[in-house]
């Protein structure tokens, strides 16, 4: 058995240096490890270089059905565009009954499903609340040293108690789309309150100049988007950049701006 | 829940043909029996399966397919895990398929078919006892 615990041993050094290589087998199979909580594949990523390896983490949320995987779809084919290596964390709850879960994000996403710079890994929340996975935190800081330039994060958000996005991703984008009605009251205490940026989709349906006029007056930063159309897209990417700041190694000045 | 990490499948649909009804009915059913279920939706190409499927990396791929197409399509996507490394991937399927291509489609690599009229229980016990 000393063949089989060798190999074990030598599994998270090779997964990974496959993984950079653009192995996609190799990225899966490490995440699946830190996402099931092998201990030593957690404390691999915690030893990681995070200095040299960072990527802006950009957390979509907002309510069921406002067009999140849409627009991360389109920010993907942005990405993309610009020659940066995406990595997609799309969350959905785990039943809290039998610990089944139906991950349908990716539907919306699969034009990239075969481009060899996008990694889409859906996720179930296995009894977290907070609205992110049990180990989301630590895939993500798996994935740049994995090779990836930019970490995409859907989650639902629903209520107050689904927050935890806003620590684990650098900007929080918000997502809204016309027919929510008086839900933007419980909105201001929770999604809008920690959002960065609130994203008004579905412009093309009725009432959303109604909503855009009416959250132009409680969030500094709102836009417009047809998601399906990839309208306003190029806007919201924008306003990420603006916001995320690659933190400055020890002893530099940042410079703001 | 450290150590029982649930069992993941991919479920999707290959081929022209736009129903989703039957698919979507088996993947609540899946889900229902405590398995997180990948679902890529209609139109897929045997590539986006299998690279879906490695991504995710799911124990099983269950497709459906109604297009008469099925001789090529399971081949292929067995043909694309086998160039990954990736053949430990089960592959099994569902669809209106002749019973004589049936074992044609075994020999080549596909563990079960599942004809119409198939019990969801037996697709649930199929697919739960991949886990263990
Ligand atoms: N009219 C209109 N429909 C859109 C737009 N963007 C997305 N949709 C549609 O809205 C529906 C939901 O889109 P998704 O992207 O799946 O929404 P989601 O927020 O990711 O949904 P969940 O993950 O289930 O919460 C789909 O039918 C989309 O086609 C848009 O700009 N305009
Ligand atoms: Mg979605």
């Amino acid at each position: 058995m000393c063949g089989l615990n060798r190999q074990v041993r030598e599994t998270y050094a090779d997964l990974i240096a496959k993984g950079v290589q653009g192995n996609q087998r190799a990225v899966a199979r490490f995440l699946s490890l830190v996402e099931s909580e092998d201990p030593e594949a957690v404390s691999t990523v915690h030893s990681l270089n995070r200095g040299a390896t960072w990527a802006p983490v950009i957390g979509i949320t907002g309510y069921p059905g406002v067009g999140k995987s849409t627009l991360v779809n389109q920010l993907i084919r942005l990405y993309r565009r610009q020659d940066k290596k995406v990595g997609v964390l799309a969350i959905d709850p785990s039943s809290s009954r039998t610990g089944g879960a139906l991950l349908g994000d990716r539907i919306r996403m699969q034009e990239h499903a075969t481009d060899p710079g996008v990694f889409i890994r859906s996720m179930a929340t296995r009894g977290h609340h907070g609205g992110l996975a049990q180990r989301t935190q630590d895939v993500v800081q798996a994935l740049p040293a994995l090779g990836y330039d930019i970490i995409i994060i859907e989650t639902v958000g629903v209520g107050q108690g689904e927050i935890d996005i806003v620590t684990v991703a650098n900007v929080v984008v918000a997502v809204l789309a016309p027919g929510l009605g008086d839900d933007i009251q419980a909105m201001k205490a929770g999604l809008l309150e920690i959002a960065h940026i609130v994203v008004v989709n579905k412009k093309d349906l009725k009432g959303a100049d109604t909503a855009l006029r009416y959250l132009k007056e409680w969030v500094p930063c709102v836009i417009p988007t047809q998601a399906l159309t990839g309208e306003g897209v190029e806007e919201v990417a924008s306003a990420i950049a603006a916001r995320v700041v690659r933190p400055q190694p020890a002893g530099t000045v940042a410079h703001s701006g | 829940m450290a150590g029982a990490t649930p069992l993941r499948v991919l479920i999707g649909k290959v081929g022209l043909d736009g129903h989703d009804r039957g698919v979507k009915l088996i993947a609540r059913a899946l889900r229902d029996a405590g398995i997180e279920v990948i679902y890529t939706g209609l139109h897929q190409t045997p590539e986006q399966i299998v690279a879906s499927a490695i991504q995710e990396d799911v124990r099983a791929i269950g497709l459906s397919i109604h297009s008469a197409a099925h001789k090529t399509l399971f081949p292929r996507v067995l043909e694309l895990l086998k160039a990954q490394g990736a053949e430990d991937i089960v592959v099994f399927g569902g669809g209106i398929i002749p019973d004589e291509d049936i074992p044609i489609l075994h020999a080549q690599g596909v563990r079960r078919i599942f004809t119409p009229g198939t019990p969801m229980q037996e697709i649930v016990d199929f697919v739960k006892g991949l886990g263990q």
